[in-house]
């Protein structure tokens, strides 16, 4: 690696450490520019230069003034992490034996000068980086796709978004409802056959890899039953399998946390103050040991999302699945920079984005924390 | 030892689950490096006219696509999981505990400049970097194991930072930190002779935790067709593969994923059964 | 104590801690009065059994191993040891009432005091939530919160220690409880704010004519609102009587060797007369999981042994509104 590269590396990592030396005031302002720079480069393509322009500058000084500290700090990491991100991928496909023209017909020299001319890549991987990042901010747009002629990332990646997201959202809800129901019920009954055979269910999901217990699944409902189909995308029944096998592993983590939680609050004095008080039962657990039961589950459920985000490759390639993370598998193996450039911006926007949900939500549900944040 | 981690011993083997598991473990491990030598089986050695065939007195596992004898291709790709389970957690432990323990022993900036690090990595679903990471080595290379286990390494080592780290500002606050830094001994001597050997059990139970994630992660690369050549991932991937509603080659997929899914059990019952006996917060 | 006026009436229990092995016999026979109206003090150190005692009344001794194992508990002539949980229920909050020593960790962190007053007074009294809350506000006022309306919108951080204990004591007085048994009240606080919530207490007794059963290993809190103490050692009572009496000539020399203990600002230490020195108890409470005593309790570390205390247990010898469980004659004791 050259010493621009390295240096420009060692910059970067810095700066999005050094976001955390911001004060209060700076962070704010950091952030709302971070905010501004980003409403900017996802309008300009509707509204044009002046009327994003406008959008980005009002929402700039409403951020400044209104927007919660907790969020404003977050953009003004999550801004900086997003473009170091961008750098380092770059650098790393660069990096990498082979190259997007170096194709089955032998390219002359001058063919693949043409190819990259056109393409925007440049055999320097700064200058593609810069030509990438201008293109991002100024056009909105994540530029055209190497391997598929014609077609730029976007049109690529937009059908498919919501494909993941829907698989996604819809695993993570049912890891959530069965993990938390059985983890929940397994620690106000602890030692008992609820609790050996919930945790023991548990274990084994957490086990087995899971386009295995995905194949198993497969042979027995698909192959078997004939209940479900085998694969592809279309209807309700085809988002059953890959989206109980995406859950599962994740239902199994949350159980085992939903029961250490739960067992820890009902220990708890206030839980024996509620019994004085001459609540009941059902009453007493519902009310007062839920919410500070679930606290690690809700810690947990940034993790779990990246965590889906990534068993989602699999299941998507298993199941067939048109979601983005065959796109980002094809685009690695054919070094389409530019498609695997956008899936990791959209990759990292979401996980930030549901990271920042879940801080909020833990926030609002531990009063202390939110008092904390405020500060 | 501090009393509560020798107490900590006495309790592990009380843990009649944890202890089971370990012997499994143990079997499985010898199985895997010790049998091949001793019965001389041989997993690479293709034969055409006995592709597909089903357990039997001969191939007690039956054999795959291209003849070669599945027990045999079992127990040597255990080999390979282990190795890569335990080459990538060791990585793990070592960057994630020096990581962690000078960013909570320094306190203030330094620890928050590291741990932003860390947050970094975090925001990127690790399938993700380990993809790129492997695909720095060129085809060939790529079926070794060390890549592979380079790059699971240096993306586990972030969840063990962050524990360590959380540990280390504990543990800074207490009393006899406090006396060894006002009679004046550095701060290197105090993260070695202090400090870390009460992190000690807290890293022994995440890191036998770290296995089982590290050897599920290799599975997705190899089903992914990045994965190590021979290994449990990649003969469950393959066992995966076939599966179609014709013609079922079910010891494919069968002996692999029971060998895998035991081992990660027993690890699982290991951990637990360490983090109940070591981790002081887990304690009723 | 004239047994009519008697609002609670413990007499002869057992509560054990049942495991593999011997139970641990937290309380082991023990019988006591509260008056109607007065405040009645149950003093020991930690490990007595007292808590053990007061979670006994409402049947809140955490199972599945601790168990009233025999006596009987009356409150107003009511037998609360056979009720079932259901009835229970009626009664904690409603007719008895209970405060526990840390109202930081006995309040739940992550309600807001509104919604854990409310749901008092709704469950018992049959409220809406509006009239909840403004019987809640009005009860915050009674125990001297500045500010109600606000604060009553608080979540328990957000609250000094001393106001925390005020608003558990609010909580406790929603339904006008006949019984308040208070654990421990003022042992988190610092000692002016102990001073108020001892103030709040009496004030209850004075005005409304509450009976207070006030759990504390503190004897200065004792002597300062109780009318009546028990003294508690080891899961028994080895003396009671009126505070003031006991105080000034203790009867058994466990409650002399705690008074003893006590440092005072206006004299040479130690409270009762002839010692210039603070004298610590030698020794530890005995184990409560070694079958039931063939001895007195206290003997190992009494100075007034002899071969007597060690054959048998002494009985509660019942005098002139006095109690104590000693054969060593009164007058030793100086």
């Amino acid at each position: 690696m050259s010493g621009i590269e390295i240096a420009s590396l060692v910059a970067g990592l810095l700066g999005v450490g050094a976001t955390a030396w911001l004060s209060g005031r700076a962070a704010r302002i950091v952030g709302a520019l971070c905010l501004a720079a980003l409403v900017f480069g996802l309008t300009r393509a509707l509204l044009g230069l002046a009327g994003a322009g406008g959008l980005a500058a009002g929402l700039c000084a409403l951020a400044v003034w209104r927007f919660p500290g907790l969020v404003l700090r977050r953009v003004a990491f999550a801004v900086p992490s997003l473009v170091l991100l961008i750098y380092a991928t770059t650098l790393l496909m660069y990096k990498a034996p082979g190259n997007p023209f170096a194709g089955e017909r032998a390219a002359t020299p001058a063919v693949e000068q043409a190819l990259r001319a056109h393409y925007g890549v440049p055999e320097s991987a700064t200058e593609f980086f810069a030509i990438y990042l201008r293109r991002l901010v100024m056009e909105g747009s994540l530029g055209p796709s190497i391997k598929v002629q014609g077609r730029t990332v976007e049109e690529l990646l937009l059908p498919a978004l919501p494909v993941s997201m829907a698989l996604g959202l819809l695993a993570l809800t049912l890891a959530c409802a069965l993990g938390i129901g059985l983890g929940v019920l397994a620690g106000l009954r602890p030692n008992s056959a609820v609790d050996h055979g919930s945790m023991a269910l548990a274990l084994i999901g957490i086990s087995l890899p899971n386009f295995v217990i995905g194949a198993v699944l497969l042979i027995v409902f698909a192959l078997g039953l004939g209940w479900l189909p085998v694969a592809g995308w279309g209807g309700y029944p085809h988002v059953v399998l890959p989206a109980v096998t995406l859950a599962l592993p994740y239902a199994a983590y949350i159980a085992r946390l939903a029961r250490s939680g739960t067992l820890e609050v009902m220990q708890e004095d206030f839980i024996r103050t509620a019994r004085a008080k001459g609540l009941s039962e059902p009453a007493v657990v519902l009310r007062h040991a839920l919410k500070g039961a679930l606290l690690p589950v809700v810690s947990f459920l940034g993790p779990a999302a990246a965590g889906i985000l990534t068993g989602s490759f699999v299941v998507e390639v298993l199941f067939g699945v048109p979601g983005m993370g065959q796109w980002f598998v094809k685009g690695a193996i054919n070094r389409d920079y530019s498609v695997v450039l956008g899936t990791a911006i959209v990759y990292f926007t979401l996980v930030t984005a549901f990271n920042l949900f879940v801080d909020l939500a833990y926030a609002w549900l531990d009063p202390r924390v939110r008092d904390a944040e405020a500060r | 030892m501090s009393a509560p981690a020798a107490n900590g011993w006495v309790r592990l083997r009380r843990n009649r689950a944890a202890l089971a598991g370990a012997a499994v473990l143990a079997a499985i491990t010898g199985l895997c490096f010790v049998a091949p030598l001793l019965f001389g089986l041989d997993p690479h050695t293709t034969d055409p006219a006995a592709r597909h065939l089903g357990p039997s007195g001969a191939h007690w596992f039956g054999t795959d696509a291209l003849g070669r004898d599945y027990l045999s291709r079992c127990l040597v790709g255990g080999r390979t999981s282990l190795l890569v389970g335990l080459a990538a957690t060791v990585t793990s432990v070592l960057v994630g505990v020096v990581w962690g323990a000078v960013a909570g022993y320094s306190g203030g900036r330094v620890d928050e400049v590291m741990m932003r690090f860390v947050d970094f990595f975090y925001g990127i679903p690790y399938m993700f970097l380990v993809i790129l990471i492997m695909l720095l080595f060129s085809e060939t290379a790529r079926g070794e194991p060390l890549p592979v286990f380079l790059a699971l390494g240096l993306v586990q080592w972030l969840t063990m930072a962050r524990i360590v780290r959380g540990q280390v500002l504990t543990l800074r606050e207490r009393e006899f930190v406090q006396a060894a830094i006002v009679s004046g001994a550095g701060p290197v001597h105090i993260i070695v002779r202090h400090i870390l050997p009460n992190v000690v059990n807290v890293v022994v139970v995440y890191a036998t935790l770290t296995v089982p994630a590290v050897i599920i992660l290799e599975s997705f690369l190899s089903f992914l067709g990045l994965g190590v050549k021979l290994s449990w991932g990649q003969l469950v991937a393959e066992g995966v593969a076939v599966v179609n509603p014709i013609q079922s080659y079910w010891w494919l997929l069968f002996w692999p994923s029971l060998l895998l899914g035991a081992t990660l059990l027993c690890l699982n019952f290991l951990g637990d059964g360490l983090r109940d006996a070591l981790d002081p917060r887990t304690r009723t | 104590m004239n047994r009519d006026d008697a609002l609670l009436e413990i007499d002869d229990l057992h509560t054990h801690f049942v495991g593999e092995g011997e139970p641990v016999r937290a309380v082991d026979g023990v019988s006591l009065r509260v008056a109607r109206g007065a405040i009645t003090g149950l003093v020991g150190e930690s490990g007595s059994g007292k808590s053990v005692l007061s979670l006994s009344v409402l049947g809140l001794v955490p199972p599945p191993t601790g168990r009233i194992v025999s006596g009987r508990i009356r409150l107003g002539g009511r037998d609360l040891t056979s009720l079932s949980q259901k009835e229970l229920r009626h009664v904690r909050g409603n007719r008895v009432a209970m405060i526990f020593q840390d109202p930081m960790t006995s309040l739940n962190p992550y309600l807001r005091i509104e919604e854990q007053l409310g749901e008092v007074a709704r469950l018992h009294l049959g409220l809406s939530r509006a009239a909840a809350r403004d019987r809640a506000v009005e009860m915050l006022d009674r125990v001297g919160i500045p500010d109600p309306a606000q604060r009553i919108r608080a979540h328990p951080h957000e609250l000094s220690g001393g106001m925390r204990q005020r608003a558990m004591i609010a909580m406790a007085l929603l339904c006008e409880p006949e019984l308040l048994i208070a654990d421990e009240p003022t042992t988190a606080l610092d000692v002016t704010i102990q001073a108020q919530i001892l103030e709040l207490l009496a004030g209850l007794r004075d005005e409304r004519g509450m009976s207070i059963l006030l759990i504390t290993h503190d004897l200065a809190v004792v002597s300062a609102v109780c009318e009546n103490v028990y003294v508690m050692y080891a899961g028994r009572i080895l003396e009671q009587g009126p505070t003031r009496e006991v105080f000034k000539t203790p009867a058994h020399p466990y409650t002399l060797a705690l008074l003893r203990s006590v440092p005072r600002v206006d004299r040479r230490a130690g409270v009762a007369s002839g010692s210039h020195l603070l004298k610590s108890i030698e020794g530890l409470p005995p184990r409560l999981d070694a079958g039931p005593f063939q001895a007195c309790r206290f003997a190992p570390r009494c100075d007034l042994v002899r071969d007597a205390c060690t054959r048998a247990e002494p009985t509660l010898e019942l005098r002139e509104g006095r109690g104590r469980r000693c054969v060593a004659e009164p007058d030793e004791l100086r």
